[in-house]
Formats: structure tokens, sequence, C-alpha cells
């Protein structure tokens, strides 16, 4: 019924038809969200689809490459510090994301000359010595954080009278699905099949041709634009900055999301985005509860289910495509 | 000089502490090569327990075992139930790291439940405002009762490992898994026994770092991470380079902290960090790492 002949094809995301026209009615539903749902999901969801920039990014890194990093909070501040003093000198929004996201990139390329030579808990040490750092540099200098006030973000401005909210939303939207579309055409490319064969043998992937310093030193950078960017948004989401936004807890939902959601897969990205973002929404009352279901959830997955919430997704799509045989 | 041997002092004392959190990581990565991320949350757990009992009015003698057990019983049922069975699958390392993370989370989550977030003081016998002068030097009671609990348990450690048959079966099982299984040591047992002493070695660190922090559920995590520097430096299968990594580590930061800038102290132990791992990754101590293809 498919014939797979490319790689490319093997990954296709809409196969058939069909599938063409549910895609396109789910876009269609959710950019319409904003006339139909309720207010308070306007802003949940806008937090979800920034959140899965950020996760997509983390899962390019972990998923695809096979590269630990601790050090995503730092990366995040980057982003959203350095898209933040853009904002205040009047850099319009697009410039002002795009810089954020190359400032961070930059920052990634560097962190990632660790890992041409260290491998996994040494690289997660490193990456995790760089996150700290990051962090008490913001929170030590008054210049950088904006002292105690923190940093106050201008707000979009929206044209042609639209609500702000609903505006965020669209812009957030908007760049979620490019980038859910880059990131599927860069996993089906020569960069995405170099970084899955790095993430199974560094050294059998060298032997056949990977230059492993450039894709390891890549995955770092286009992981980090990734985070830059979701920084960036979370900034003008916020419209706040402090430091303490950015410590050790928020590495540690970006690994919720990517092992929740499904390692080396753009859907399940979203997925965990979703997870990470909607647990503690539903569970605010219990604070403790959120750490648990996080931790609980996250051994469910490593024990039962690898692919995690994509696992789930891809076998529920099996098992309608093959009933009523199986 | 004065100045000089204070900073030392207090850099001892606070590394010795260091050294005691880097010797639970050192003794779980030696023999299960897994990178603990839970030892901070799983010590806070215990020192926690320790905290319960002391405020019922039960005498540290009493606190202290219980807490030391109730951090061990963690970490063993948490080898057994999951750990031991993500390995038989072949769980990547990178899994195994984030199997850690997610019990790190559950026993965080489980800390806010049962004591809250907010920071309260710890009761100990030992304080740190009776203070003597002892030559040049103010010696406070705690920093003495720190360096004699630490320099005991690594000694109890040394003396475990290197002299009693328990000792060697735990050597020969982080030296070779396979060949240990075929001479007949019960492996499954040993490596759960290296995860309890680990985890009691956090909890025992942790009762000692209460008194000098303020107690809430995040308190262990600066140490931890400054342990997982203090067991980078010393090499992360070293034993011996767990405690040398700590009390450097300890001593370093004290004096960065006296005579540098103090704001950045902590970032000495992660700049240091990435020093030893660019020069020397296996550490001062370790052994160098030799891979296969």
């Amino acid at each position: 019924m498919d014939l797979v002949e490319t790689y490319r094809q093997d990954l296709r995301f809409v196969r058939k038809p069909l599938q063409r026209v549910l895609l396109f009615l789910l876009i269609l539903a959710l950019a319409t969200l904003p006339f139909w749902g309720p207010s308070a999901w306007l802003n949940r969801a806008s937090l979800v689809w920034l959140t899965a920039i950020g996760v997509m990014g983390q899962n390019l890194l972990i998923g695809y490459a096979g590269l630990i990093s601790f050090g995503q909070a730092g990366f995040l501040a980057i982003g959203a510090y350095s898209f933040g003093h853009l904002r205040i000198l009047g850099v319009p929004f697009p410039l002002a994301l795009a810089l954020s996201g190359a400032a961070t990139g930059a920052a990634g390329w560097l962190v990632g000359f660790p890992s041409l030579r260290l491998k996994g808990p040494y690289l997660a040490i490193a990456t995790l010595g760089f996150g700290t750092a990051v962090y008490q540099i913001f929170a030590n200098t008054d210049a950088l954080s904006g002292g105690r006030q923190g940093l106050a973000i201008p707000l979009l401005e929206p044209p042609f009278g639209l609500a702000r909210d609903r505006y965020t939303y669209w812009i957030f939207l908007g760049l979620c699905l490019l980038f859910a579309g880059a990131t599927f055409n860069l996993v089906s490319s020569y960069l995405g099949r170099a970084f899955v064969a790095i993430r199974d043998s560094d050294i059998a992937a060298e032997a056949m041709g990977v230059n492993l310093t450039r894709y390891k030193l890549l995955a770092f950078a286009i992981s980090s634009f990734y985070t830059g960017v979701h920084g960036a948004l979370m900034a003008q989401y916020l419209g706040h900055l402090e430091p303490q936004a950015f410590n050790i807890q928020e590495t540690l939902n970006f690994f919720v999301g990517v092992i929740v959601g499904g390692l080396a897969s753009v859907e399940g990205s979203i997925f965990g985005a979703a997870f990470a973002i909607l647990v503690p929404v539903a569970f605010g009352d219990f604070r403790w509860l959120v750490p648990v279901l996080f931790g609980a959830s996250i051994l469910a997955v490593l024990l039962f289910e690898p692919m995690g919430l994509a696992g789930i997704w891809l076998k529920t799509r099996l098992y309608f495509r093959m009933w009523p045989f199986r | 000089m004065g100045d000089f041997l204070q900073y030392t002092l207090a850099g001892l004392s606070a590394g010795s502490l260091y050294a005691l959190v880097a010797l639970g990581l050192v003794l779980v990565y030696r023999s299960t090569r897994v990178l603990n991320f839970a030892h901070a949350d799983v010590s806070t757990f215990g020192t926690f327990v320790a905290f319960a009992l002391l405020t019922a009015n039960k005498p540290l003698w009493l606190a202290l075992p219980v807490a030391l057990l109730a951090g061990a019983g963690v970490a063993v049922v948490f080898y057994f139930g999951v750990l031991f069975h993500a390995q038989r699958r072949g769980a990547t390392p990178f899994a195994l790291v984030i199997l850690t993370l997610g019990l790190a989370l559950i026993f965080q989550g489980l800390t806010i439940y049962f004591w809250g977030a907010e920071p309260t003081s710890f009761p100990f016998p030992l304080s740190d405002s009776k203070v003597w002068k002892v030559g040049p030097v103010y010696v406070n009671e705690l920093s003495i009762g720190i360096l004699a609990v630490a320099a005991l348990a690594s000694l109890l450690l040394y003396l475990l490992t290197q002299k009693t048959r328990l000792g060697l079966a735990m050597r020969a099982t982080s030296e070779n898994l396979a060949a240990a299984q075929t001479l007949g040591i019960p492996t499954r047992a040993v490596l759960a026994f290296s995860w309890g002493m680990a985890s009691a070695l956090g909890v025992l660190a942790g009762t000692f770092l209460a008194p000098v922090l303020l107690l809430d559920p995040f308190f262990m995590l600066d140490p931890f991470f400054k342990a997982l520097a203090a067991a980078i430096l010393g090499g992360l299968n070293s034993l011996p380079g767990a405690v040398v990594g700590g009390l450097v580590l300890g001593v370093a930061e004290s004096l960065a902290g006296g005579y540098l800038a103090i704001e950045y102290k902590g970032s000495l132990a992660f700049v240091l960090i990435v020093v030893v791992l660019l020069v020397r990754p296996e550490g001062l101590l370790g052994k160098e790492f030799q891979e296969r293809v």
C-alpha cells in the first residue's frame, strides 16, 4: 500500500490524501481556537506552542544526536535576556527573535566543544556546569539582569486592532508550526541521518565519513538556536524576566517533555511540551504532586513505553490502519 | 596567616561534607555506571526523616540511624524495583541517568508533601555559635563535629572496601560484573548494598549540612553540584579521589571566597569541572578510560 523508496519517504508525516485533510482540519481548529475556546485556554496553548519549540530543540540534541545537555536553562536564559535587551533597545520583534536565537546558537556551538571529547555522564556534568554558571552570572550581574526589579519587556503591539492575546497566540502557533516543519525537513536530510548515526555509534559514524566535529557542534548549535527562540518567546510571553526563572528546575522540565513526549519524534515533542505545561496547570493546587507525577511518568515511560506518548500515538494509528488484523 | 588558616579550616569542614556526598556518587558510579542525580533528593528526604524525629524530641542517636536506614532503604528499593530491570533490558547510560532524575522528582514531591517547602532551621545538638580560640584561629563545635564524622565515615568505608569479604565482592563486581557473577558473587545484593551505602552517606552529609544551611526540600542541590565537581576532580571511579576532590574543592572555594570575590564562590566548582574535564577527564586519581567500539 505504500512503497518506501527513500529515507525521506520513510519519515514522511503525511502519507495519504485523507491524512492531509485531517492535518489541515487540525491546524484550522488550532488556528481558530481564539474563537471557540475559553479564553483561559488561549494563554496555556500559547505557552504550549512556545515550549514545544524548545522541546523540539532538546529532542534534536538528545533524541537524534544522542548528546546530553543539562545546560538548557542556561541557553534559555541567554535567549531570553538577549531578546529582552534587544527589545528594550527598540529592535523589532522578528529581528530580535532571530538575533537572540543566533546568539544562543553561538553559545551552544561553544558549549559543544567539550562534547567532542566527553561522553555520557561527563558531558552531562560539563553542560550542567555551564547552565549553573550562566544562571549565576545573570543572578550576580545587575547590568544584565536589570537588578532587583528584573527586566521589563515591551509588549507586542498588535496591528489592525486585534486583541493582544489572540495576536500572540497566532504568532506562537505559527512559529511552532514553522519550527515543526523545519525539524521534519532537518531530520530527513543528510544532517538528520548524520545525527542518528552519531547517536547509534559515533566511531562507526566517523568511519562512514561523518565529520564528527562538525555535526556534534552543529547539533549543539541548532538545538540551542531552538532553545534561544524558546527563551525569547518565553520572555515575550512573561513580559518580565528574573534570573530565578532559569534554574535547574527548568532544565528538568525539558527532560520531562522530551522523555514523556518521545525521543526522536517531532510530534512527540509537541505532546511532551503539552504534558510538561498542562500537568502543572491541572494540578496547580497540589504543588507536591507535580514533581511526583513528572517523576513517575518518566519511570513509567522508560520502563514500559520507551517511545513515550509518540509511541502510543504511533501504535494507535497502526492499530487502526491494520484493523481488523493485528 | 591567621586569616589563611581560618579560611583553610572552614574550607576543610565544608570540603569534608562535599567529600561525603561525592563518596556516595562515586560508590554508585563505580558499581553500576550510573550517575545518580537522585542523590540530592534522596539525601534530603532522609535528612527530613531525621528532622521529623528530632522535632518529636527523639535523641540524635536514634534519629540518625533511622534516617540513614530510610535513605538506604529508598536506594535499595529503587535498585531492585527499577534500575535492575532497566539494566537487564540494556538501557543506555542516558536512560539510566534519566531514571534517577525521575526518582529525584518523585522524592522532591514527597518531601514537599510531608514537610512543606518553607525553609526551617534544623534542631541539632552541635552548634556553630559555640566557638573556641585555638592559636590564631577560631574553631566552632559544629565544624569539629563535621570533620570528625567525615573522617570516621571515610575510614570505615576504607576498611569496608579494602579489608572485608563484602568489600572484596564490591570491588570485584565493579571491576567486572560478568566475571564476578561467574565466581559466585551475589552481584545483585552487592550492588544493592552499594546503592544503600551511598544513599546512607548522602543522608549523613545531609544531617550535618542542615544545621549549616537552612533545611528546605532543595537545600542539598548546591552541595550536590559541588560534590559532582569534587567527584570529577578526583576521578568518578575513585573513592580516595572523591575525598581528595572534596577537600581540595572546599579549601579552594573558601580561599577564593576570602581573597577574591565572594559572589563567584559558587561558580568556582563549575569552572573547575570544565577545566578538569578538558585537561584530564579521568580526574586526579581516576584510571584512564578505554573504550571498545
